[in-house]
């Protein structure tokens, strides 16, 4: 394989979401071990966010967890370093400033939408512009991109043009060509002061966001969209509990809305922060990321029609959820006070 | 959720990739586990792609009858919505909306047809084909 020499020593990992994975695999490879969950929990990524407002084909942004590139910015502090980002107006200039990066041996983040990746399977292509890989170099023969995208399996080779349009695909969360790099390499946090800070935040984030749309109080507001579901158009509403399902489930997170991976995150960081509490609370979170998959299968069944329509009946799982995971966050504040 | 309990159903939307759960082992501990899929995330995914395609076997329809025009088929079958397209070109989406009237299509300039053609990937010459 006639790759430049950075492809050499980088290592391609799988991981369950894209953004974590790429941090976790980019401070990996400057130096400092990082599992996935660590990168996730540490970035404080997990949250849940109802933004009607925001449509995607139609339909509200639901997500669960913080917004792209949290965990790019959120890293930083705990780890004392630096990334660099830099976006392009033009396509030929973030084209021109990727090569250069990698002709100079770095490892490059990206933003892309998904669409326009061919190595993706064809259902997964959707205009999702918020999708990170990593560039680790280019075949000098074809000018093919080394990609490791942290939700396959193995490293895949991307066609110029085709990453070109990907990276400046436009639409809500347009990726402008986005690149990131570390400035200066990651050290070693103080976990007793860096993973309480986080966990912290993302308490706060959960039960105190003075917005009814953030946190639980946004799955609270998702209860009541779907309590009020047309019944007359059963299409309607089966598009748009599925795209909840969708958001929770296929969308790079490992299941559970996430809620597994910061659940190993907790257990990851008891020993490191002193704290054998946390472990505890992990053993709990799992049942709850357990409550969101009983909740998705119930979803799917009413999609195929093998359980009658009743949105209302998905509305009361949620409330169920929302209330576990309230009594959840307030315990694992106190567990970090 | 447990490893033993992580789905292997196969998913045919993943195409024989596998994902990976984070899932607790038999010591209790949580870690990742390789997923074939699960039956769940198929019917969701197979809704959200089945949803544009219905859109544009209907827009097919209406290209036949003279109701609709080859833009919509396009637009749709690029799993696109007005006002997707009409970030992607850069247009109004009011504007959109109206080329996507049979009659203006038509008329439409070379400029904004190749406009169009670039957002969709697709060669301008053809972007009055339909099919």
């Amino acid at each position: 394989m006639a790759a430049s020499a950075s492809a050499a020593s980088f290592a391609h990992r799988q991981a369950s979401h894209c953004e974590s994975g790429v941090m976790s695999a980019m401070v990996c490879h400057h130096g400092l071990p990082l599992s996935e969950p660590m990168a996730f929990g540490l970035g404080s990524a997990l949250a849940f966010a109802y933004l009607p407002f925001i449509k995607l084909s139609g339909l509200p942004l639901v997500s669960y967890r913080m917004p792209p590139g949290a965990i790019i910015r959120g890293l930083q502090k705990p780890l004392h370093f630096s990334m660099r980002t830099e976006t392009f107006r033009r396509s030929e200039a973030g084209v021109a400033r990727l090569d250069e990066l990698l002709d100079a041996g770095r490892v490059v983040g990206l933003q892309v939408s998904v669409f326009w990746l061919p190595f993706m399977p064809p259902d997964f292509r959707f205009h999702f512009n918020a999708h990170n890989l990593i560039a680790y170099g280019r075949d000098e023969t074809s000018g093919d991109y080394l990609l490791s995208d942290p939700v396959l399996e193995a490293p895949v080779r991307c066609a110029s043009a085709d990453l070109a349009k990907a990276r400046f695909a436009r639409g809500v969360l347009a990726p402008k060509g986005l690149i990131y790099y570390p400035a200066s390499p990651p050290r070693e946090p103080d976990w007793k002061k860096a993973l309480p800070a986080a966990i912290k935040k993302t308490v706060r984030i959960m039960i105190h966001t003075p917005l009814p749309i953030i946190g639980v109080r946004g799955i609270e507001r998702v209860a009541r969209a779907f309590e009020r579901l047309p019944v007359a158009d059963p299409a309607a509403a089966k598009r748009y509990i599925g795209h909840l399902v969708r958001m929770q489930e296929e969308i790079g997170t490992g299941g559970g809305g996430f809620r597994f991976m910061y659940a190993a995150f907790l257990e990851e960081a008891a020993p490191l922060a002193g704290r054998p509490a946390l472990a505890e609370l992990a053993a709990e979170l799992v049942d709850i990321g357990d409550g969101w998959r009983e909740f998705a299968l119930a979803t799917a069944r009413m999609i195929r029609d093998r359980d009658p329509l009743e949105p209302g009946r998905l509305a009361a799982l949620l409330r169920a959820q929302a209330g576990r995971e309230k009594t959840f966050f307030a315990a694992l504040g106190k567990a970090v006070k | 959720m447990d490893a033993a309990d992580v789905p292997q159903e196969g998913n045919a939307t993943h195409e024989g990739q596998r994902r990976a759960v984070y899932a607790r082992d038999a010591e209790g501990h949580l870690g990742l586990v390789l997923s074939r899929g699960w039956q769940v995330e198929e019917i969701v995914t197979r809704q959200a792609v089945e949803t544009f395609d219905e859109l544009a076997a209907a827009a097919l329809v209406g290209v036949r009858t003279g109701e609709r025009s080859p833009l919509e088929y396009h637009m749709y079958r690029a799993r696109m919505d007005v006002s997707l397209l009409a970030q992607a070109t850069g247009l109004w989406r009011w504007r959109v909306r109206r080329h996507l009237r049979p009659a203006v299509f038509a008329r439409l300039s070379p400029v904004l047809r190749a406009r169009y053609a670039a957002a969709l990937d697709m060669d301008a010459a053809r972007l009055s084909e339909a099919g």
